[in-house]
């Protein structure tokens, strides 16, 4: 059965003659621990896209169903909680809160979980060391790389060890020897059953997706 | 990790902004508590003096005669043919359920003698509590005996008289023995004598005019006392002086509404500066609480961030600002009160509002960032980046 339904999405920003239609009728099928690829031109809608799919951008019509949940059924406090309990997001730019530590960046996603201290530190320690940063978990993210940001990011995003992990163009601001690094990691958590939807720009790295979905003008234009 | 946590660190990296609300909140908080302690310890200064110092009973026969008036205050009718009370009906006075409380009591009869030419009010009176009654006299010389006078300011300069000159009144030879100082009441106006001298030379011996009583009230009401002289003395009307201290409450009333005022327009620029300062620090936490909200904080954990940010500092510059206000207060008090301790009492009450207002303020002023705050749409904030 499909873990994901996508139905027919269409976004639209705007109003009247400024209307942008940036998803313009998207429908597709994702099964458990797929790890898709979404490619497509700047502008293509990609992101707008991942938005939806990430119960963050309401779509103007159409469905997405999670796991038989409809996400855009559900209030807005239950979404947050949706995206709590089910994604783990990726940006592109890191997005790390700077007066936190790396581990406490980690931890983020629990600070609104009931849990004690200890067990907060042990998921977030087991996440740091998948991600292979255990020793600069007290360091400041203006005290990293770039790459060790992106780490930062990931091991925050699968913290709570959510089964579905997105990404947009996660590597798109590192260099070719990081981007390996990061992209076997991203292969490492798929192998282990999360299930990752990736915006990229690069080939290289849509050769770690098991399925390509193209994006051309707000509508699918190839799937394999 | 916890929202708690989110909001100590976010305090500690943004110092300079919290310290410019924790300044806002405890200008205003300092002005308010300053302003009411002050109040407070004037309006007790006000209480200890009426309490201490000065006659607040005066006892007067009940008359049909219409009222003069003496010093501002009023009395009965004090007129030749007055009326008048016995010595021994006053006596009584010292039998009264709440005796304790009198610090003293002074006769005074009253009549008119002349002097030269001049026709003079003379006071007879007890000058052993005069120290009590009247303590505003300011005497050059000293207290006269049986045949001494002391003139009132006023007195001694029309008929040019000084210390130690000798008077005739009624073919008594009597000696001044010290004038006053200008005191502003009529007791310049008047001569002063032994009561006893003055009962002869006005052929009323055993009989007053009126007397006067100072009260030591802290924990009596004057009003209490004043109903147990008038049944000790049937024939006397007693009444408790009000007026002047009236007066300076009434001064101490409007100062009062006068600065609440003040305080009012100080707190509403004190959450003026918070809520800018908040809204100008949730709109540079645009990112962040976009964060937040994607990796599904609720819409109600950033508000509690902001106002748990709001709440510590608030409530910090409530303790602050107490205690700055108590501060200043005892240095105005030191500034507007002469002989006043520089007492400015801790009060527990002030204490917890000034904690409580402070809160408030913070609070309510931080409503409408938070609630931007947690309007923010993550897509949105994040794209904006
Ligand atoms: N919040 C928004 N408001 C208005 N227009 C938007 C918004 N987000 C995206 N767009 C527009 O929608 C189109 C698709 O954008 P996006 O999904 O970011 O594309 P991609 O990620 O493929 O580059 C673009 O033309 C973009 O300008
Ligand atoms: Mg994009």
């Amino acid at each position: 059965m499909s873990y994901i339904v996508a139905e027919e999405l269409i976004k639209q920003y705007g109003k009247g003659h400024a209307t942008v239609t940036a998803v313009a009728g998207i429908s597709f099928h994702i099964n458990e621990g797929d790890f898709i690829g979404i490619m497509g031109e700047s502008g293509a809608g990609k992101s707008t896209l991942l938005g939806m799919m990430g119960a963050m951008n309401a779509p103007t019509s159409g469905r997405l169903v999670v796991d038989d949940i409809d996400v855009y059924r559900l209030g807005q406090e239950q979404r947050a909680d949706f995206r709590r309990e089910f994604l783990g997001f990726i940006f592109q730019s890191f997005h790390l809160i700077p007066y936190l530590s790396v581990i406490e960046n980690v931890m983020l996603p629990l600070a609104v979980v009931k849990a004690s201290k200890k067990q907060k530190w042990a998921m977030a320690e087991e996440a740091l060391d998948q991600v292979g940063l255990l020793d600069k978990a007290r360091r400041l993210p203006g005290q990293i790389s770039g790459g060790e940001s992106e780490r930062v990011a990931i091991a925050r995003s699968i913290v709570n060890e959510p089964p579905v992990l997105l990404a947009d163009e996660p590597t798109g601001n590192l260099d070719t020897k990081t981007t390996k690094e990061i992209m076997e990691l991203l292969r490492q958590l798929n192998k282990e059953g999360m299930t990752i939807v990736m915006v990229t720009h690069s080939p290289d790295c849509a050769k770690y997706a098991q399925r390509i979905m193209k994006v051309s003008d707000g509508k699918l234009v190839g799937d394999n | 990790m916890n929202l708690k946590s989110i909001t100590f660190r976010n305090l500690l990296r943004r110092k300079g902004k919290a310290a410019f609300v924790l300044a806002g909140l405890v200008i205003g908080v300092s002005t308010v508590v300053g302003i009411i302690s002050f109040v407070e310890a004037m309006t007790n200064d006000i209480n200890h003096k009426l309490e201490k110092y000065g006659a607040n009973i005066l006892i007067v026969p009940k008359t049909e005669n219409l009222t003069l008036t003496y010093g501002g205050l009023s009395l009965g009718g004090v007129s030749f043919e007055m009326e008048e009370i016995r010595e021994a009906e006053l006596a009584r006075v010292s039998s009264i359920k709440n005796a304790r409380n009198i610090a003293a009591l002074g006769p005074l009869v009253l009549g008119v003698v002349k002097v030269d030419s001049h026709k003079v009010l003379m006071a007879g009176v007890d000058f052993e509590v005069s120290e009590i009654l009247k303590p505003w006299w300011k005497i050059q010389g000293a207290l006269p005996d049986h045949n001494g006078l002391i003139l009132g300011a006023e007195t001694a300069r029309i008929l040019n008289l000084k210390v130690g000159d000798r008077v005739n009144i009624k073919h008594k030879e009597l000696i001044v023995s010290g004038v006053l100082q200008p005191t502003g009441s009529q007791d310049d106006q008047l001569v002063f004598a032994n009561l006893a001298t003055a009962q002869s030379i006005f052929n009323k011996s055993g009989r007053v005019s009126m007397a006067e009583v100072a009260a030591l009230c802290k924990d009596c009401p004057i009003d209490e006392m004043v109903k147990q002289i008038s049944e000790v003395i049937p024939g006397g009307k007693v009444m408790a002086i009000q007026q002047v201290v009236k007066g300076r409450m009434e001064t101490l009333e409007h100062f009062k509404k006068f600065s609440y005022g003040i305080s009012g327009v100080i707190l509403l620029i004190g959450s003026m500066v918070v809520l800018v300062t908040m809204m100008g620090s949730v709109r540079e936490r645009t990112d962040e609480i976009g964060i937040f909200r994607a990796i599904g904080f609720r819409k109600r954990h950033i508000m509690k961030i902001v106002f748990l940010e709001a709440g510590i500092v608030s409530g910090l510059a409530g303790i602050i600002g107490y205690f700055m206000g108590l501060g200043s207060s005892k240095i105005a008090i030191t500034f507007f009160s002469e002989n006043h301790s520089g007492q400015v009492p801790l009060n527990f009450e002030l204490a917890i509002g000034a904690f409580g207002i402070a809160l408030l303020v913070g609070l309510l002023s931080s409503a409408y960032p938070a609630f931007m705050a947690s309007r923010l749409d993550p897509n949105d904030a994040l794209r904006a980046l």
